[in-house]
């Protein structure tokens, strides 16, 4: 009954290759951008922003960062934290170094940077598959936090070690530094999430994304149709770092404001963001999504409801919220592997089919 | 995301309706910084709650603590900052170097004063500069010039071509002392060495192998959590003289020498409060513990070095709560009253006296333009067949004619980085 073709004609090929075919699907599509522009930010405050939608934001385009690299292109990736703290530290000197130039340009700029870096670190996946190319980027991980914390050129030669964002406005609003206010700060991070969906999603069902896939299913019949696998994993790594690049720019310039390599871009954020692309389900724009926003919003949630809601130490409530949280990733990866996105395409074809199933 | 949203604002609304002093605490039990992070927040909401449970408050205003567990991550950090800020808190004091870096634009922005008491950003202890940021008793480059002033009373004051090692936790808590005491072996004349430690620190073979190989004469170390017992249980295995190894102050707790056993003798460190039996523990005793209030397994710290510690850093506050009380005339104190309180500290003999602690602290008194206190501090010793840290010096004034003009250039930087002109607020 629910998400049915029928009436539904397409009269064109652009009309019948569009992203959302279903006339539901787009409608809810264009009501959650609707609800992201045009309500929250008159409605948000900072706990929301802070606890709840910038992780998510920012998450959400690390996690399509790795998901083009791992769901698509399926090159593991453990350097997910290492690549963001480029994006990070590129986005610091250019911010110092240029502070007359806008900085959206300065966060794009620092993706370009981190993906020329994901291409060099990406070399060794031409040679290695699997187990050893997830060490080759572990490497990568731990070369970069090392170097970012070795070499003061980085950090502008402050005593502390840490960098940390100055004042920057863009159109006057300031989005970085510390008298942000949180609807700008909210609306700066859901451009570029918006933008870096609707960039990745066009990619991956257009030729390169096919390339990815077919390098993912099997490269050497990949290669034997004539996909070069040195341009696919490579353009991969390339557009994986880029969006990861920026996401730590963001994250490290208008979430944080203030930054230390090492707790912040440590080897848990590689996990975590794996973990989101995981849950969420490979190969999945929408999975990114909900993969980030399980992992965002259960520990918050946890948090709230057991601490504030039943009033539990808090020691009690961090071991717990461990607990859960680990036990869910497992109760997940047996009950449904292909993540949280397949599951939503499970519930779509029962609505369907609702209430007369065969 | 419903019932989140749902249980949200329920929570919330049904927590912002009362109206007493807040203190959230910013706590971690849990993490590898947990075995420091549990006695020093124990301290100091048992003092709270004496306070509450004693004298009914503080002037007779209800003290309410808000427990929020940061694990020492920054993120989290930040996050229990949000969560606690619109509840009315006065003060806020993280216990960590790294979300105090989160927080300094924040309270400036938002006008709450934050104490990071002996760690934190050094030159907030230039309060035009940083007007909402105290970090009274003393801090970091303090720390570091006591640490080279007792060796130089070691040492007949003379210095000159001796070997210190300066062992680190690589973060920015750690990288704080290296600048004054680079300017200290200028001074003075020593040979330094950097050795930096990366988080958690449970790992530090080659850097000890390279302090056997380099053989300093002393070695300092800025470490916190599971890195402390690592370094000493390590120091006990090169056999390096335990007496020569001198930690910072958060760097010498009984945790972090019990697992070397015996080995840990003559193990010193700073401390910038006096560990001994208060009055006050027995009424915190009496008052909290056997009433089932103790914070965390109920009491079973009192007395220990961070114990001591965090319940110095509750009475600070409280005292601040009072003198700002006094300065308004009102007993429910907004935060920006706080501030003012804490600027009109004043700590004498006859105060921590009447905390039922005397002699806790040095004497020392904050001002508008000093919120760094009297930078003063004292070297401790582990004797290991006792279990106890024994006092080796009575509180050594810090080399103020190295710190101030670091103080000053760090604070001025950082004021040309922010637009920010230096000067007291409100008046």
């Amino acid at each position: 009954m629910i998400y049915r073709e029928a009436g539904d004609f397409k009269t064109s090929y652009v009309a019948d290759s569009q992203t959302f075919p279903i006339r539901m699907d787009r409608r809810a599509y264009w009501a959650a951008l609707a609800v992201a522009f045009l309500v929250i930010p008159f409605v948000i405050n900072d706990y929301w922003l802070n606890a709840v939608f910038l992780p998510f934001l920012i998450y959400a385009i690390a996690a399509l960062g790795l998901n083009i690299l791992t769901g698509y292109c399926g090159q593991v990736s453990l350097g997910t934290g290492g690549f963001m703290a480029v994006g990070a530290y590129a986005c610091y000197k250019l911010m110092t170094a240029f502070p007359d130039i806008n900085i959206t340009l300065h966060v794009i700029a620092a993706g370009a940077i981190t993906a020329g870096v994901g291409v060099l670190f990406g070399l060794p996946s031409l040679r290695i598959k699997g187990f050893y190319l997830a060490v080759a980027t572990l490497a990568a991980q731990f070369f970069l936090v090392w170097l970012f914390n070795r070499v003061p050129w980085f950090y502008n030669y402050s005593a502390s070690g840490q960098i940390s964002a100055p004042e920057r406005t863009v159109l006057g609003v300031p989005i970085t530094g510390a008298a942000t206010d949180a609807w700008a700060t909210y609306l700066f991070c859901l451009v570029f999430v918006v933008a870096s969906a609707w960039i990745a999603r066009n990619l991956t069902r257009g030729s390169v994304g096919r390339t990815w896939m077919a390098i993912r299913d099997m490269d050497i019949a990949a290669e034997i149709i004539g996909v070069s696998p040195l341009r696919a994993k490579l353009s991969a790594f390339a557009v994986s770092s880029f969006f990861i690049g920026i996401a730590g720019a963001l994250f490290f310039a208008v979430y944080l404001g203030a930054v230390e390599v090492g707790s912040a871009f440590g080897i848990d954020k590689s996990f975590l963001v794996l973990f989101m692309v995981i849950i969420g389900g490979l190969g999945s724009i929408l999975g990114s999504f909900l993969g980030a926003g399980f992992m965002v919003l259960l520990p918050v949630f946890l948090t709230n409801v057991l601490r504030d809601g039943l009033g539990w130490p808090t020691t009690l409530v961090a071991h717990l919220e461990l607990v859960i949280v680990g036990a869910l990733i497992i109760g997940f990866l047996i009950a449904e592997p292909h993540g949280l996105a397949a599951l939503w395409r499970t519930t779509k074809e029962k609505l369907r089919s609702w209430p007369f199933p065969y | 995301m419903k019932l989140t949203l749902t249980t949200l604002a329920a929570t919330l609304a049904a927590s912002t309706a009362m109206a007493d002093l807040v203190i959230p605490d910013l706590s971690y039990r849990t993490g590898p910084y947990a075995a420091g992070g549990i006695p020093f927040s124990d301290g100091y909401q048992d003092y709270f709650t004496l306070l509450n449970e004693r004298d009914g408050g503080i002037g007779g205003e209800p003290i309410r603590l808000i427990e929020c567990e940061t694990a020492y991550d920054t993120e989290r950090g930040v996050e229990c900052y949000e969560a606690t800020k619109g509840e009315g808190a006065l003060i806020y004091q993280p216990l960590s170097t790294g979300i105090t870096y989160q927080l300094i634009p924040k309270v400036e922005a938002d006008q709450i004063p934050l104490h990071t008491m002996g760690y934190g950003r050094t030159s907030a202890a230039n309060g035009e500069v940083f007007n909402w940021v105290f970090n009274y008793p003393a801090n970091y480059w303090d720390a570091a010039s006591v640490a080279i002033n007792h060796l130089l009373e070691e040492n007949a004051g003379d210095l000159s071509g001796k070997k210190i090692a300066l062992i680190y936790h690589n973060s920015a808590y750690g990288k704080e002392p290296i600048r004054t005491l680079e300017e200290l072996s200028e001074k003075h004349g020593y040979e330094l060495t950097t050795i930096p430690v990366d988080h958690p620190g449970q790992e530090q073979k080659s850097q000890w192998l390279q302090i056997r190989r380099d053989r300093p004469d002393y070695v300092i170390m800025w470490g916190w959590g599971v890195m402390n017992q690592v370094a000493i249980q390590e120091a006990a295995n090169i056999r390096f003289p335990m007496e020569n190894f001198i930690g910072n102050w958060w760097a010498g707790a009984e945790h972090d020498v019990t697992p070397a056993g015996a080995a840990a003798d003559g193990y010193k460190s700073l401390n910038m409060n006096r560990v001994q039996e208060y009055p006050v523990f027995d009424e915190i005793r009496q008052h909290v513990i056997d009433a089932g209030l103790g914070a965390g397994d109920g009491g079973s710290s009192i007395g220990s070095v961070l114990y001591t510690r965090g319940m110095y850093a509750a009475m600070l506050a409280a005292e601040a709560i009072e003198k700002a009380q006094e300065i308004h005339g009102t007993s429910a104190i907004t935060a920006a009253q706080m501030r003012d309180g804490m600027e009109a500290l004043e700590v004498t003999e006859a105060t921590m006296e009447e905390w039922g602690a005397p002699g806790i602290g040095p004497e020392f008194s904050v001002s508008c333009q000093d919120h760094g206190g009297s930078g003063y501090g004292l070297v401790q010793q582990w004797n290991a067949e006792a279990g106890t840290w024994e006092p080796l010096t009575d509180f050594i004034q810090a080399d103020a004619e190295v710190i101030d003009p670091l103080v000053e250039g760090d604070s001025m930087s950082y004021a040309q980085e922010n637009n920010i002109t230096p000067g007291c607020p409100g008046s």
